[in-house]
């Protein structure tokens, strides 16, 4: 796939439904399939490390923070011969569900995961 | 692995108290957590030690006669004493100080002589939570560990010495002499690895792979300045890429030397194939029995060897084959009058504190009652310090961090400068005074709550609850996050959210407040004890705790 | 124009894995300045990476993309493949760096 234009009603959208609804994704289902790697706490809400992988044959995926006022972090374009497998880096402004998107065959799957941003302090 | 093997926990004669038959082919020594304590020390264990979810009632969140009981301990016994907070005063005065680099030197050589070829491994908090240790940077505490023959190590405060300091020390002093692994501490940038991940050395043929586990959370617990270009996290699927390594490259044995807490340890020891044993660290909890974790790729032993170098762990393997077949655990109580101490290393601490030892023996003032730091919520010594902070920065309500070092005080005992840095020497020291609204106040004890009584242990930062003084409130260990505080009460009445209160605290993380360069809590509570000259027993600010009717993890203080 | 970007790219097995630094301040749009004004979004809002011409990556970012992105991927190549990497943000302002895979 080559890469689409910047979905602006994706990237703009308020919730999790005005994001899956402007990809077109429906509402995603939950897959085992999907692996969304990430730290159950992060160190720095401002960069919070997050990773997706499949053993689908993926040409699209997409990061969405629930609780970011902008859910919608990124989407990548995986062309054949590229690996269904990606890591970056986003900013959390408070704990909250992390969904990975994975496009397979047309259909949208999800992982989710929750991380958690602390305040810190205190230690043994 | 055979199931069946464990020290009897019989009550030894003090003359045959450390004779420890040897076992098998593969020997490991184990301390952790001493927070740079080179002399011997009182250190009470905690009677608040709460396990929620699936840690309710199990190891290591035991207290008190459950503990003895559940570890088949006679109470009124060394042992007892070692492990528990029962009767302490009494105990301590009838088996004297614990610990002591130089009579755990001493105790390293014995063993060593029956153990050829024994490894010494420190699990780290091995550079904080002394005077000596802040004012030389950590180096009193490394050249001690090099006096002690220590082989390999990992880390947790260390890392607040900055990132150039633990550099400098790995690669000059430590050079070919300790090997400084950390498996889950990798470069911001491109994610390159900081330290090696593990080492291997053979002990009597046999190859043995140690990998090293340093505080998943540093950035997170501590100011994350001090590290600006190293990421941590518990980094489970890159350790489970790192033991097939460290097999493949023929080990037959292979530990992860681990500063994770006892709780996580517990959990990656079902989720990670191919460790024989977890040595860990960072809770502090003294655990005489290995816990047997069932996995995929058969049994993990996890340990943690308490804190504050007042226990030895000896972990033997009897590796037949290409495997560990057997096993003896025993973590042995360092008692200093049972021991004598090494002269090499009795005189290497002679020499550190020379230059300090007229700072370090002031007198501020003297104590009535037993001064501790450690357990859930807050213990006598933070009531100390939440009162000094009350006082002099002139604040209704006082936080002071949930720290689980710092050392004992009995009553009748002088309070030393020394005794006051050992609560409080860290490098970011920094006292500060804020207004905050109810809502902020809630928003800290939810937050630092959740830290501690996650059910997932992955979530929890193994630390205690936010020392609180003046504000009294009522928690929920049980429930979700958000929901456990409740009652929060300023004399008598309610806080109310919008309002601001004025509160007064010590060792932020944030860099803003690294840059105010603030009075050291040491100067605020070295003035105020002064003032109060003698400390008299009080009551403790402890909030309601809900839900633990029947939690083994707390015990009334008796 | 923006600062240089750090690429990486090694091949092994006949995989080739990227990693790349973008530079970049990454601006939300939340942000407040010391005078307590909102200081306006300003990102990267495209990435497109081609090796030998042909593109093997894109990714569209929001404003929830760190300071200074990152990005980690893996296509089939092969050592001495030649890598663009090119950025658009916001405001129009592009970027392109090479690298030749080792
Ligand atoms: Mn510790
Ligand atoms: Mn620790």
């Amino acid at each position: 796939a080559q890469a689409e234009e910047w979905n602006k009603a994706a990237f703009e959208g308020k919730s999790l439904d005005e994001v899956f609804k402007a990809l077109g994704a429906g509402t995603p289902d939950k897959s085992g399939a999907v692996v969304i790697n990430a730290p159950d706490i992060a160190e720095n809400g401002a960069v919070v490390p997050v990773g997706i992988t499949t053993n689908l044959k993926a040409n699209q995926f997409a990061i969405l923070v629930e609780k970011n006022p902008s859910p919608l972090a990124a989407e990548f374009f995986i062309p054949s011969g590229t690996e269904p497998f990606v890591t970056t880096r986003i900013k959390m402004a408070q704990t909250s569900n992390v969904y990975a998107l994975v496009k397979a065959d047309g259909k949208w799957m999800m992982a989710v995961k929750e991380i958690k941003v602390t305040l810190g302090g205190c230690g043994g | 692995m055979s199931l069946h093997s464990e020290w009897a926990s019989a009550q030894a004669k003090a003359h045959s108290f450390y004779d420890l038959p040897r076992f098998g082919n593969v020997h490991l020594l184990h301390f952790t957590d001493c927070h740079a304590q080179l002399l011997p020390v009182y250190f009470r264990e905690p009677n608040v030690n709460i396990g929620v979810g699936p840690q309710a009632g199990k190891i290591p969140h035991l207290v008190g006669d459950y503990f003895l009981k559940a570890n088949r301990i006679a109470s009124g016994t060394r042992d007892a004493h070692a492990f528990t907070y029962l009767d302490f005063t009494a105990a301590a005065h009838q088996y004297g100080q614990m610990g002591g680099f130089a009579h755990l030197s001493s105790l390293i050589k014995q063993l060593k002589v029956s153990r050829p070829g024994a490894l010494l491994l420190d699990g780290g908090d091995t550079w904080q939570g002394s005077a000596t240790a802040l004012w030389t940077q950590g180096q009193d505490m490394v050249d001690a560990a090099l006096t002690l023959g220590v082989d390999v190590m990992t880390a947790h405060w260390e890392m607040t010495l900055g990132e150039k300091r633990v550099m400098e020390i790995v690669q000059k002093d430590f050079q070919n002499k300790i090997s400084f692994v950390a498996q889950n501490i990798t470069t911001t940038d491109f994610g390159d690895e900081v330290f090696a991940p593990y080492v291997i050395r053979e002990m009597n043929g046999v190859p043995i792979g140690i990998i090293g586990q340093a505080f998943p959370y540093t950035p997170v617990a501590n100011p994350r300045y001090f590290t600006p270009n190293w990421t941590f996290g518990i980094q489970e699927q890159n350790l489970q890429k790192t033991i097939d390594q460290v097999r493949q490259k023929g080990a037959k044995a292979v530990v992860l030397l681990s500063h994770n807490g006892m709780d996580v340890d517990l959990k990656l020891a079902s989720r990670v194939r191919g460790l024989d044993a977890i040595l860990g660290g960072h809770t502090h909890d003294g655990v005489p029995v290995p816990v047997k974790v069932k996995n995929a790729g058969g049994i993990t032993l996890v340990t943690n060897a308490g804190s504050n170098g007042k226990f030895l762990g000896v972990l033997d393997f009897d590796v037949k084959g290409n495997k560990v077949v057997d096993f003896r655990y025993k973590l042995l109580p360092v008692f200093s009058n049972l021991i004598a101490p090494d002269p090499q290393m009795s005189q290497h601490i002679t020499q550190i504190r020379k230059p300090y030892e007229g700072r370090l023996s002031e007198k501020l003032a003297v104590t009535d009652d037993l001064l501790y730091r450690r357990g859930n919520f807050n213990g006598s010594f933070d009531q100390v310090i939440l009162d000094g902070l009350m006082a002099q920065k002139n604040a209704e309500i006082a936080f002071s961090p949930g720290f689980r070092w710092g050392t004992s005080l009995l009553p009748g005992q002088a309070i030393t400068m020394e005794h006051l840095m050992d609560q409080t020497a860290i490098t970011y020291p920094y006292t500060t005074v804020s207004n905050m609204t109810g809502e902020n106040i809630k928003t800290i004890l939810e937050d630092v709550a959740d830290n501690l009584f996650n059910p997932d242990p992955y979530y929890q930062q193994g630390g205690d609850m936010v020392r609180v003084g003046g504000l009294q409130y009522t928690i929920d260990p049980n429930a979700t996050v958000g929901k456990r505080i409740s009652e929060m009460r300023l004399n008598g009445s309610l806080i109310d959210a919008d309002k601001s209160y004025r509160v007064a605290g010590w060792a932020p993380v944030s860099e803003e407040t690294r840059s105010s360069n603030s009075e050291p809590i040491w100067d605020l509570m070295s003035r105020h004890l002064k003032e109060a000259k003698l400390i008299k027993p009080k009551k403790l600010n402890e909030p309601i705790i809900k839900g633990v009717a029947n939690n083994p993890g707390i015990a009334p203080i008796s | 124009m923006g600062d240089p970007m750090r690429i990486r790219a090694a091949e092994s097995n006949g995989t080739v894995d990227v990693k790349i630094l973008m530079k970049h301040d990454m601006e939300s749009g939340q942000r407040k300045d010391a005078s307590g004004k909102l200081i306006p979004a300003w990102f990267i809002s495209t990435v497109s990476v081609k090796a030998q011409g042909k593109e093997v990556f894109a990714a569209n970012f929001g404003s929830a993309i760190s300071k200074d992105p990152f990005l980690n991927f893996k296509y089939k190549g092969s050592k001495g493949d030649k890598l663009v990497v090119s950025w658009v943000d916001t405001k129009g302002d592009k970027r392109s760096d090479e690298a030749t895979v080792s």
